[in-house]
């Protein structure tokens, strides 16, 4: 090997140099060649010094101790190298251009030699060329101006009379070509590509391919030229015409045909089969034996072309039917090339309309590969199953069992494509042997691939459980094995489907799941499995009671392996377990979270003492978490053991079964049931559901029974006030003082006002004693007039002919809200419903309307009595629903303009 | 195709990287460094096949490699080549280099990079396999060889002879040569300086 030249030691030329005295030189070489010498044999150099060579350079680098000493060697140099690029020094442009390709190489940056490397180019010598373009491919960016010099270089180099310095561009154009330099340089490259000369020919050829690649539209260009591209004899040419029409035919469907119309001489399939079939029978030939094969790679490209041009084209297919199963049966084996060929054929055979016996053929061979030691082989022939599966299943199935040896493998890249395959020949018959076999791989598998694994298994099981219990089995054995890789959206979808499952069915999954859960909170590898405790909390929670119950003795707990390990815990283990879990500090907030919903709800499912005051204790604590939510939580829940004691049976009732998850849907659905809310809904449901809409911040108030029915006690309490009222009126005489003391006594007791005007409402009215009557007559107009005028109002809404003014009243920490709606609409109103909702920290009472229809003009009035311990400022979310002229409207509105200093 | 082909040693030092699609240099090293990542971990007795790698071209990407004693060489290729045909191009490749630099090791690519990209230049030309027939690879460099020293040949006569002038053992070093037939012209030369 010789060494290009600015390696070359000088003093030590090999002879034969020395007899080349060429007299050609000039004056000008001369004196670059005088100056050189003087430079090296000088000691003090007026100019810079002789640069480092190439391989002093590496040998600086390689003896660099640490990479800080291999930075500072580097630098310096590339500072060296700078320098003599800004000083135009052209004597040793070559060498410095190598040095910094080879510290390019290390990966510093080099990019400041791109237009060194467009110099080198430009000059006459063919080893600067060479250097050069090494540089203008490893180098250059997509810089525009630096692409428009290299595309002059390269244009005039395309038409130099050397082969090799034409040879050189267009293996750069090649490398490097970008949209602009492709249009401007491809006529270049279809006149060079009917160049006798096969060097130049087949780089021509692949520069076409990549010009091609890059701007499409010059395709039209090339047709013509590659015509003779195949009927030639040299390999290089064949095998790089082949890649070329490849791209064509790949590119646009309108070239295949053109390729495909061509007939006689040179229609393509038959010249191709030609081509193929002399290389399978051509026996030995020096030149192009690689192990063996004659010329594998243009083998394969031609098999490559044949599918392309044999898809979906019965009669393309049968004229290359013979040629493939010739290939198929002809092929040495012994060797990878062998192998590679007879990939490559079955791909074919696969691919295109091939005869049966053929694809037989073709699996047999597959077959043999899966078989075959090296993994090489192995790994390819379950990449083509898995392309033929879909086209061919059954044959495929031939080789399951081989298939699920390959789980085993120790190769990742193996496992990984036998997985994909596995999850591929899945269907109705052979899942459970499937998923066995999965179940054992999951549980093996590194992590990358499990959270694949899991998720394909889950949507498997769901596509082909053959019964419900197997379903929810092999739920419970994924979320076991996968632990936490398993994706967030399996943990829902498994609670969706053991909500929706048959009682017995949820009460054995609850026995199953606590098998699971009381196990690794036993062994403490509860935290690896988030998921299947999440889960595992929820079910139990729910059905805690046939947990617990021996009703539940009847379902059968035998696992497949026939063993029944389960053992019916009491209440307080299961609580005990709760315990362990939810103090441990390993486990996520969100699995908390299910565990002390969890634990709430089972408080009103196990009915002995001792396991209500633990359930209540563990609450308790919550209340003092360290994490708000969970805290939040805790307080919430501690409230349904004490002031809300008898909500709790109510609100910790069983979920109704849960629809599929249909993600943002969900909100819509909830949203339009509101909107459209028919003159014949029971206004109890929509309270309900607009309640829980409403309320701001969160769920203190649940239920909209709740706030219904204190509208009762006040009522009756309105009723003993105004008996005092006539107790007191009744020592009195009917003097016009009277009703002044009644206002100062009404202004005394708020509860008193607050009363009042629902008790104008007419229901409760006639209940009054008959004494109210005269009360009624004497007091309704001057009492009710100033009580309004009197309080400072705040409007609410104001909207479509419908006002609503709340009155406000004050007393300590409570405020006495009378909400009057006033419509001037023409029509009537009917269906009248107001719903009011507050934050977390009020309470809101609201009394019953004076009515719910509401006549043009006319008047509907409703008490409101907000509590709030806290004195921070009122914030009130009101909703407003009606019918006009049978028109359902619904109206919302935040009111915010409350007085600040409400309560003091 | 071939998206690039990247040669390093053991310890993940780049010995030849060749990028058929453009990267910038950060891009490039990252990608190097991330394929010797995948690559190193794995035991010789398993496939040469390996996906996964996440910078270049997505899923449509895979990385055949054959490791010889203290070099990787890696072709990171689409979907659109045969796994098997490229380890045998890997083959051919390794081979014409052998034939090359006699014997080749990780020191000749070192020191000689740009002679190992003027192999894989003439063998795979913008991703694409160009010529496979090994003799014809290196009859072509050799004639390539062959003109670049044609033109050292020009210039170094001269630089030789300066060099003599300004040298001051002239005889010793003629006799050290133990070249038996130098032109006559070079011959002359020194001996009429004295």
């Amino acid at each position: 090997m010789a060494y290009p030249m600015y390696e070359v030691d000088w003093s030590v030329l090999p002879p034969e140099q020395n007899r080349r005295f060429n007299p050609a030189f000039n004056i000008a070489t001369i004196k670059q060649v005088v100056n050189e010498a003087i430079e090296r044999v000088a000691p003090v150099s007026v100019r810079m010094p002789t640069p480092t060579r190439l391989r002093d350079l590496i040998r600086q680098i390689r003896a660099a101790r640490t990479a800080a000493e291999e930075r500072s060697v580097v630098n310096k140099e590339c500072a060296y190298i700078r320098s003599t690029f800004r000083e135009e020094d052209s004597v040793w442009r070559c060498r410095n251009i190598a040095k910094l390709l080879y510290i390019h190489m290390l990966g510093y940056p080099a990019h400041f030699g791109q237009l060194e490397c467009l110099k080198l180019i430009a000059s006459p010598r063919f080893t600067d060329k060479r250097v050069g373009y090494l540089g203008a491919m490893l180098l250059l960016d997509e810089r525009q101006d630096v692409h428009l010099l290299i595309t002059n270089c390269l244009k005039n180099d395309l038409n130099s009379n050397t082969q090799f310095v034409v040879g050189l561009a267009l293996c750069t154009l090649g490398a490097i070509a970008s949209p602009e330099m492709a249009r401007d340089l491809a006529s270049e490259v279809e006149r060079l590509i009917k160049s006798p000369n096969a060097y130049i020919k087949k780089k021509a050829a692949l520069c076409a391919f990549r010009i091609i690649r890059r701007v499409p539209d010059l395709m039209e260009m090339f047709l013509p030229a590659t015509r003779s591209l195949l009927t030639e004899k040299n390999h290089g040419v064949l095998i790089t015409g082949v890649t070329l029409i490849t791209e064509m035919c790949e590119n646009s469907p309108d070239t295949l045909n053109h390729f495909k119309k061509e007939s006689g001489q040179r229609e393509i399939v038959p010249n191709l089969v030609r081509i193929l079939k002399n290389l399978i029978l051509a026996g030995y030939s020096p030149e192009h034996d690689v192990s063996g094969v004659s010329d594998p790679f243009l083998q394969v490209k031609i098999l490559r072309l044949l599918r392309i041009l044999g898809k979906n084209d019965a009669e393309a297919s049968e004229a290359m039917n013979d040629i493939l199963a010739q290939v198929a049966t002809n092929t040495e084996t012994s060797k990878n090339v062998g192998n590679t060929i007879l990939y490559e054929t079955v791909l074919s055979i696969m691919d295109i309309k091939s005869e049966s016996s053929l694809r037989v053929l073709a699996i047999n061979i597959l077959g043999r590969f899966l078989l075959n030691n090296d993994k090489n082989i192995r790994y390819v022939a379950l990449n083509t199953l898995l392309r033929t599966v879909h086209v061919d299943t059954s044959a495929v199935q031939r080789h399951r069992t081989t298939i699920l040896e390959c789980l085993k493998d120790p190769d990742v890249s193996i496992r990984r494509r036998a997985m994909e395959l596995s999850f591929a020949l899945i269907n109705g018959q052979n899942i459970r042997s499937m998923m066995k076999e999965l179940l054992t791989f999951l549980e093996r598998s590194d992590a990358e691939f499990k959270a694949h694994c899991s998720s394909a298994m889950v949507l498997a099981a769901e596509r082909y459980a053959p019964s419900n219990k197997w379903h929810l089995d092999t739920l419970f054995r994924v979320l076991l094995k996968a632990g936490n890789y398993l994706r967030d959206d399996t943990v829902s979808s498994t609670l969706q489907i053991v909500s929706s499952a048959a009682p017995e069915r949820q009460a054995y999954a609850a026995m199953r799941l606590w098998t699971s859960l009381e196990r690794s909170a036993v062994s403490g590898d509860a935290t690896e499995k988030q998921p299947l405790v999440q889960v595992a909390a929820w079910t139990i929670g729910e059905y805690g009671d046939l947990l617990v119950s021996e009703a539940s003795n009847a379902i059968s707990m035998v696992d497949e392996d026939g063993v029944d390990d389960f053992v019916r815990p009491t209440e307080e283990y299961v609580i005990d377990v709760y315990q362990k879990l939810l103090w441990s500090t390993q486990l996520s907030i969100n699995t908390k979270e299910y565990l002390l919903l969890s634990l709430a709800k089972l408080s009103t499912r196990f009915t002995t003492q001792p396991s209500q005051d633990k359930i209540r204790v563990i609450i308790d604590t919550f209340g003092s978490h360290i994490h708000i939510e969970l805290q939040q939580r805790g307080v919430e829940l501690s409230q349904l053991y004490r002031k809300y004691a008898h909500l709790r049976p109510a609100l910790l009732e069983r979920m109704p079964a849960m629809d599929a998850p249909g993600g943002a849907a969900h909100d819509d659905a909830d949203n339009d049931a509101l909107s459209d809310v028919s003159p014949d809904h029971k206004p109890d449901h929509v309270n309900n559901d607009a309640l829980l809409d409403l309320i701001i911040g969160s769920d203190s108030l649940t239920n909209g029974d709740v706030e219904h029915k204190p509208s009762q006690p006040p009522a009756s309490n309105n009723n003993t006030s105004s008996n005092d009222i006539l107790d007191l009126l009744s020592g009195l005489d009917l003097t016009p003082t009277a009703p002044a003391s009644v206002m100062n006594n009404n202004v005394a007791s708020p509860g008193l006002t607050a009363g009042l005007p629902a008790s104008l409402a007419p229901g409760l009215t006639s209940a009054a004693p008959p004494a109210s009557l005269l009360l009624d007559g004497l007091f309704a107009a001057p009492m009710q007039t100033p009580t309004m005028q009197d309080l400072p109002t705040v409007t609410a809404l104001e909207k479509n002919g419908l006002r609503i003014v709340f009155g406000v009243q004050r007393g300590g920490d409570s405020v006495t809200l009378t909400m009057r709606a006033q419509s001037s609409s023409p029509s009537t109103l009917t269906d009248f419903l107001f719903q009011a909702a507050v934050p977390r920290t009020f309470q809101l009472d609201m009394m019953s309307p004076s009515g719910t229809v509401l006549p043009p003009q006319g008047e509907i009035t409703q008490v409101l009595k907000i509590t709030n311990p806290s004195r921070s400022a009122l914030r009130l979310r009101i909703r407003v629903s009606y019918n006009v002229d049978g028109v359902p409207v619904l109206e919302q509105a935040e009111v915010n303009s409350f007085p600040p200093d409400l309560f003091n | 195709m071939i998206k690039a082909i990247l040669v390093f040693n053991n310890h993940g030092k780049p010995r030849l990287s060749k990028f058929y699609q453009y990267f910038n240099e950060d891009m490039q090293q990252q990608i190097i460094k991330e394929t010797f990542q995948l690559v190193s971990k794995r035991d010789d007795n398993v496939c040469n096949f390996l996906e996964g790698g996440s910078l270049i071209g997505g899923s449509d990407y895979k990385l055949i490699y054959r490791h010889y004693a203290t070099l990787y060489f890696v072709f990171c290729v689409d979907s659109s080549e045969s796994e098997l045909g490229i380890l045998d191009l890997i083959q051919v490749f390794v081979e014409t280099l052998d034939k090359c630099f006699e014997n080749v090791c990780e020191l000749d690519l070192i020191f000689h990079a740009d002679a190992a990209h003027q192999v894989l230049d003439e063998l795979v030309m913008g991703g694409m396999v160009l010529q496979t027939n090994m003799a014809d690879i290196l009859c072509r460099l050799q004639e390539q060889n062959k003109m670049q020293k044609a033109e050292a040949g020009i210039s170094a006569a001269p630089a030789r002879a300066v060099s003599a002038v300004k040298s001051m053992n002239l005889p010793q070093q003629l006799r050290d040569m133990k070249l038996p037939d130098l032109p006559q012209a070079i011959k002359d030369f020194p001996v009429s300086l004295h």
